[in-house]
C-alpha cells in the first residue's frame, strides 16, 4: 500500500491531509477529534497578540450558495481569529502535540505590523512545542480594518519585512499564508521567499458577498440590518486556488518553494491535484465544516488507492508532475484539432448539448435528422470548444476526439506537427519580426 | 355450480371507519416545499423537451419545473395553466407513466423519470390554496356561446371563450358540473371534493353561466343552440354504457361499473355503500381498475378483473395495473365473457371461456366496464345530422364538426384517447378555432 506519510519543512505528519487554521482547530477538543478521525496535522487557528481577544459578531457570520439539492458549493465567513484567550490556545496547543506527537502542530499567527508584537509571540509558541508558525496574512474582512491579514498580505513590502522578523525570531519553520485578494499572486510569494520564509500556503479567503436579501436589502449574513463582504471559501474557489498555485510553483522565482496547497479541497481527488501542482500537504476547512471530521477516511483511502493504482509509493512520486503542462496559452499547439463526439449509446436525448452549441457557441450539433430527434455533432462546424461535453448530463457520453487528415470545418489538412502563436501568421508580432528582417 | 344456493353476501359498513380514510385517501400524496425542490432540481431542462412534446396540452415542463426550482411556485402555476386550466385535475389523474414521464430523459437515463405529475400538483395546489388568479377577460365581443357539457372539455373551452371576451352558456344535463372529474374519477385520486373547488377555480374568471339539470335532446335543441347563439360546442362526453350482449342477465347485482363508481363518488359516508364479498369486474380500461380497486377498497374480500385479451393489449397501463395488484385486485388474461349465472334473479357467478375452457367465478356482484358509448339521440333527434365516425362526433383539427358554427371535443369526438387531459386540449383548441371564427366576424 502506498505511504501517505510526509514531510513538509521537515515537520512529518501521518498523510498530507492538515486541517486549516478556522473553526475547526480553534480548540483542543476539536483538535483532539480531527486526529482521532484520522487528520494529519492541523494548522491552529490564528492567534492574536495577548491581551484581551478579539470579539466575533454574535448575529449569523456565514453565508453560502448551493448546487442541486442544496450541495453546498461556497461557503463564506465574516469571522475573525480566535476570541480565546492567548494563554489558553497556548496551554492548550502544548498539550495537544505532547499527546499527538506523530501529528503536525503549526499555529497560525497575526499580530500588529511591529516587529515587537511577532518577536514576542513567536517565542510563547516555540515553548508549546509546536512544530512551525503560519503567517496569516490572508483574511480579509475586520482584521485588514485594523492593518492586519490581507492589508499586510497585499503589500509585497509589508509581507517581506514580516517574514524576516519572524525568520529572526525563531528557529521554528515559517510559512506564509497568501490572500488571493491580489491581482498577481506571484508578487506577494516572492517576496515571503525574500524575506526568508520556508514556504507559502494559499489561498485564503476570497472577498464574497453571496446573496442579498431582498426583502431587507442587505448582503448576508445580515446583522440587525446591514452585511459586510466576507471570505469565500469551499468547492467554489477551487479553480482559484489551483491557478494561483500553479504561478507560484512555475514562477522562475520561487518555483521550489514548498507550497502548502488550500481552497475547497472536499476529496482525495482535489488534495490529489494540488500535489501534482507540487504542494508538499493540502489544508481543508469548509469541507470538514460541511461534513465532519470523518471525510479524511475517504481521502486518506481514496488518495492510496489512486497511487496504488499508478504504482506511486510516496508523495514525492507524483509532487509537481502537472507543474511542467502549466503553461501560457501563447505555446499550447494550434495544430491539436478536436472535435466532439456522442456515444449514441449513452444518449439520452436531453438536447442540452444542441441548444449550448446552437444559442450559444458554433450550431455543430443537430437535433433533428431525418425527422427524429437526435443529436450529432456537424464537423464542418465544431471548433473544439468542449462546452457540449461541460453541459451533457451523463458522463463521458460525449468525449473530444483529436482528428488527422483533413479538417471539415477549416478544408485544410491538419498539420501533425507542434505549432504554436508564436509563429502564427496572424501574430502581428510575427509581421513585425518578418519586416524588420 | 354444484354447491348448494348459498347466501348472497352484499353489504355496507365491511370496514371500520379509519380504513375508509386510509383506502380512499390520497393515491399519491402531495409534495411538500422541501420534496417539491429535491425533486425540481432533478430536471435537466431539456431542450425541446420529449415530455412536453408527450403532454397532449404541451405544458412548459422545463420552464415550470424550473420556477419551482426558483421559488416561484406562482409563476410556475400560471406557465401549467397557460396551457392547460385543469392543470389541477391533470396532475392527480393524468397517466403520467404513459405521457410525460414515460417520455422523460431520466427514464431513459435511470428509470427513475422526474416526477412531472406531482410536481405540477405542487405548483397548482399552491395557487389554488391562495385562490391566486391569473386570467382576466378580454373586454367584451358582445359574442355568445353555448356549450354543452360541463366535463373537462366543455369547461376548458368555456374559460379561453371567457378569456377572449365572449359571454358562454354552459348547459349540464347533471346536477353538478364536473363531468367525469365528478362522477368517473376514482375517489383515490381526487379526494376533498377537488373537482367542485376546481370548477369553483375555473369559473372565477367571470363570463361564464352553468345551466346544470339542462341536457340537449331532453330540455334543449340543438336547433335552438345555432339559433341562439354565435357559435356551439359539443362537449358531451359519452353518456352510454357498452352492453355485454347475450352474456348479460337481467339480475341483482349486475352492475354498470362506471354508474356504481359515478353513486359512489357521491356518497359522503363511504361506510353506507354496499359491496359484494367476491367481485367480478370485466373490462380492461382505466374503469375497470378504478371500479375493482374501489370495490376492493370497501371490504370486498376477493375483486378479480377479468379481461378478455392478453396483458399486453390491457387499455389500463401496465402502472395502473400494479396498483390494482398493489391493492389486493387479481387480474386475469383471456377471459372471454359467456354468461351470467343468476339464480332467483341474483347473480351468484360469471363463466368465462379461457383458451377453450370453461371458467366459472363465484361471484356476489358482476361489475361490467367494457366501454362507454355516444348516444347521438341528443343530437339527432333534435336538429339536422351531425356527421360521425366510429360512433363519435367527426372533427377536424380544430375541432369543428360538419355542421355549421358547431365544434366539439373530449370523449364524444373521434379524435382522441379518452384522457381527462384529452378533452382539456380539444376544448382549448375548439375556443380559440371559435374565437379565430368570432373576431373575424364570419358568423
Ligand atoms: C371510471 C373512469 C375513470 C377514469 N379515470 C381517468 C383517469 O384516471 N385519468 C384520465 O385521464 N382519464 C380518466 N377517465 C377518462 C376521463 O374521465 C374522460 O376522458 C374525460 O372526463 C372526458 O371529458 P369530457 O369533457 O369529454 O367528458 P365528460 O367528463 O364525460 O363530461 C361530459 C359532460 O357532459 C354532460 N352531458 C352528457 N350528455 C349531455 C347532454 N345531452 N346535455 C348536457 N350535458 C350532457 C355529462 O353529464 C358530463 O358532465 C376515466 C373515465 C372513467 C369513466
Ligand atoms: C469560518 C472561517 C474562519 C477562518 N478563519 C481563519 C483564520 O483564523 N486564519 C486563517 O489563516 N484562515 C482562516 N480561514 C480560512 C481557511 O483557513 C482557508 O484558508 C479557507 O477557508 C480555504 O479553504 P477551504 O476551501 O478548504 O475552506 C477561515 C475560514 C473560515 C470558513
Ligand atoms: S465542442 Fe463546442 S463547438 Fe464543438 S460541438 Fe461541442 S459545443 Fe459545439
Ligand atoms: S447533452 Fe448528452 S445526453 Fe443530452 S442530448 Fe446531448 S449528448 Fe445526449
Ligand atoms: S424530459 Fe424530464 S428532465 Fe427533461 S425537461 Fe422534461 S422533466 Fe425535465
Amino acid at each position: 500500500m502506498a505511504n501517505l506519510s510526509t514531510e513538509f519543512l521537515g515537520i512529518r505528519s501521518p498523510n498530507p491531509f492538515w486541517l486549516a487554521s478556522a473553526p475547526p482547530t480553534d480548540k483542543q477538543y476539536n483538535v483532539e477529534r480531527a486526529f482521532e478521525a484520522g487528520w494529519g496535522g492541523v494548522v491552529w487557528k490564528t492567534l492574536g497578540e495577548a491581551g484581551p481577544p478579539v470579539v466575533n459578531v454574535n448575529g449569523p457570520r456565514y453565508g453560502a450558495i448551493w448546487g442541486a439539492d442544496r450541495r453546498l458549493l461556497g461557503l463564506n465567513n465574516i469571522e475573525l481569529i480566535t476570541d480565546r484567550d492567548l494563554e489558553v490556545n497556548l496551554r492548550e496547543i502544548k498539550e495537544v502535540k505532547r499527546k499527538w506527537p506523530d501529528r503536525a502542530m503549526i499555529v497560525s499567527l497575526m499580530v500588529p505590523c511591529e516587529e515587537e508584537p511577532w518577536k514576542k509571540i513567536l517565542a510563547r509558541v516555540e515553548e508549546t512545542g509546536a512544530d512551525g508558525v503560519e503567517l496569516n496574512f490572508g483574511c480579509p474582512h475586520g482584521m485588514s480594518e485594523r492593518g492586519m491579514g490581507s492589508a499586510v498580505g497585499q503589500v509585497p513590502e509589508y509581507i517581506e519585512m514580516v517574514a524576516r522578523w519572524c525568520k529572526q525570531h525563531t528557529r521554528m519553520p515559517v510559512i506564509v499564508k497568501l490572500t488571493p485578494n491580489i491581482t498577481d499572486i506571484r508578487k506577494p510569494a516572492e517576496a515571503a521567499k525574500r524575506g526568508g520564509a520556508d514556504a507559502v500556503s494559499l489561498i485564503n479567503t476570497i472577498n464574497s458577498i453571496t446573496a442579498v436579501d431582498l426583502d431587507n436589502f442587505a448582503p448576508e449574513p445580515t446583522i440587525d440590518g446591514k452585511g459586510s463582504h466576507g471570505g469565500y471559501c469551499g468547492p467554489a474557489v477551487k479553480p482559484i486556488a489551483l491557478s494561483m498555485v500553479s504561478e507560484i510553483a512555475r514562477n522562475p522565482e520561487t518555483h521550489g518553494l514548498p507550497i502548502s496547497g488550500i481552497g475547497g479541497v472536499t476529496t482525495w481527488r482535489d488534495a490529489a491535484e494540488f500535489i501534482a501542482l507540487g504542494c508538499g500537504s493540502v489544508q481543508v476547512c469548509t469541507a470538514a465544516m460541511t461534513y465532519g471530521f470523518k471525510i479524511v477516511q475517504e481521502m486518506i483511502a481514496g488518495l492510496s488507492n489512486y497511487m496504488d493504482e499508478k504504482g506511486y509509493e510516496s508523495i514525492e512520486d507524483f509532487r509537481g508532475k502537472a507543474v511542467p503542462n502549466v503553461t501560457d496559452w501563447q505555446y499550447l499547439n494550434l495544430n491539436y484539432v478536436t472535435k466532439a463526439r456522442i456515444d449514441q449509446d449513452l444518449c439520452i436525448k436531453c438536447g442540452r448539448c444542441h441548444i449550448a452549441c446552437e444559442d450559444t457557441s458554433h450550431q455543430a450539433i443537430t437535433n433533428m435528422v431525418d425527422g427524429a430527434r437526435h443529436f450529432e455533432v456537424i464537423d464542418e462546424e465544431c471548433v473544439g470548444c468542449n462546452m457540449c461535453v461541460n453541459v451533457c448530463p451523463v458522463e463521458g457520453c460525449i468525449s473530444m476526439e483529436p482528428i488527422a487528415g483533413v479538417d471539415p470545418r477549416t478544408k485544410k489538412p491538419v498539420d501533425p506537427d507542434y505549432a504554436n502563436w508564436t509563429t502564427h501568421p496572424n501574430n502581428p508580432a510575427v509581421w513585425a519580426k518578418e519586416a524588420a528582417e | 355450480m354444484s354447491e348448494a344456493p348459498r347466501e348472497r353476501d352484499v353489504k355496507p359498513g365491511r370496514l371500520d371507519a379509519d380504513s375508509y380514510l386510509e383506502l380512499f385517501s390520497d393515491l399519491h400524496p402531495p409534495l411538500d416545499r422541501h420534496e417539491a425542490h429535491v425533486e425540481a432540481d432533478r430536471c435537466y431542462f431539456c431542450y425541446d423537451a420529449p415530455c412536453m412534446t408527450a403532454c397532449p396540452t404541451e405544458i412548459d415542463i422545463p420552464l415550470f419545473i424550473r420556477e419551482i426550482s426558483a421559488d416561484n411556485p406562482l409563476g410556475a402555476a400560471k406557465t401549467i395553466f397557460d396551457q392547460n386550466i385543469f392543470g389541477g385535475m391533470c396532475a392527480r389523474v393524468c397517466p403520467t407513466e404513459t405521457l410525460c414521464e414515460q417520455a422523460c430523459v431520466r427514464e431513459l437515463a435511470e428509470g427513475k423519470p422526474v416526477k412531472i405529475g406531482l410536481l405540477q400538483r405542487y405548483a397548482t395546489d399552491t395557487a389554488m390554496a391562495q385562490n391566486k388568479h391569473f386570467y382576466v377577460r378580454a373586454p367584451s365581443t358582445g359574442k355568445r356561446v353555448a356549450v354543452v357539457g360541463a366535463g373537462p372539455a366543455g369547461l376548458a373551452c368555456a374559460h379561453r371563450l371567457a378569456m377572449r371576451g365572449h359571454e358562454v352558456d354552459v348547459y349540464e344535463a347533471r346536477e353538478k358540473a364536473g363531468g367525469l372529474n365528478e362522477y368517473g374519477i376514482a375517489a383515490y385520486k381526487t379526494p376533498e371534493n377537488f373537482a367542485q373547488a376546481e370548477v369553483d377555480y375555473i369559473t372565477a374568471i367571470g363570463g361564464i353561466t352553468i345551466h346544470e339539470g339542462k341536457a340537449l335532446g331532453r330540455d334543449i335543441a340543438l336547433e335552438r343552440l345555432t339559433r341562439d347563439y354565435d357559435a356551439v360546442f359539443l362537449g358531451m362526453g359519452l353518456a352510454g354504457v357498452n352492453a355485454l350482449g347475450d352474456a348479460d342477465a337481467e339480475a341483482e347485482g349486475s352492475l354498470d361499473a362506471v354508474g356504481w363508481i359515478r353513486d359512489l363518488r357521491q356518497t359522503t359516508d363511504l361506510s353506507t355503500v354496499p359491496v359484494g364479498r367476491r367481485v367480478v369486474v370485466i373490462g380492461g380500461g382505466m374503469t375497470a381498475v378504478d371500479a375493482a380497486v374501489q370495490a376492493k377498497s370497501l371490504g370486498a374480500d376477493e375483486v378479480t378483473i377479468c379481461y378478455r385479451g392478453p396483458k399486453e393489449r390491457m387499455k389500463a397501463s401496465e402502472y395502473e395495473q400494479e396498483i390494482a395488484k398493489i391493492r389486493g385486485v387479481t387480474v386475469r388474461y383471456g377471459m372471454l365473457p359467456k354468461r351470467m349465472i343468476a339464480s332467483g334473479g341474483v347473480v351468484t357467478g360469471m363463466e368465462f371461456e379461457r383458451d377453450g375452457e370453461r371458467v366459472v367465478i363465484e361471484c356476489d356482484e358482476v361489475m361490467k366496464a367494457i366501454g362507454q358509448s355516444f348516444t347521438p339521440e341528443a343530437l339527432n333527434g333534435s336538429g339536422p345530422s351531425i356527421t360521425l365516425e366510429r360512433g363519435r362526433i367527426r372533427v377536424d383539427a380544430e375541432g369543428r364538426t360538419s355542421m355549421d358554427k358547431v365544434w366539439a371535443g373530449g370523449d364524444c369526438v373521434n379524435a382522441g384517447d379518452d384522457l381527462t387531459v384529452t378533452a382539456v386540449a380539444q376544448g382549448r383548441d375548439a375556443a380559440e378555432s371559435i374565437h379565430t371564427m368570432l373576431s373575424s366576424g364570419a358568423s
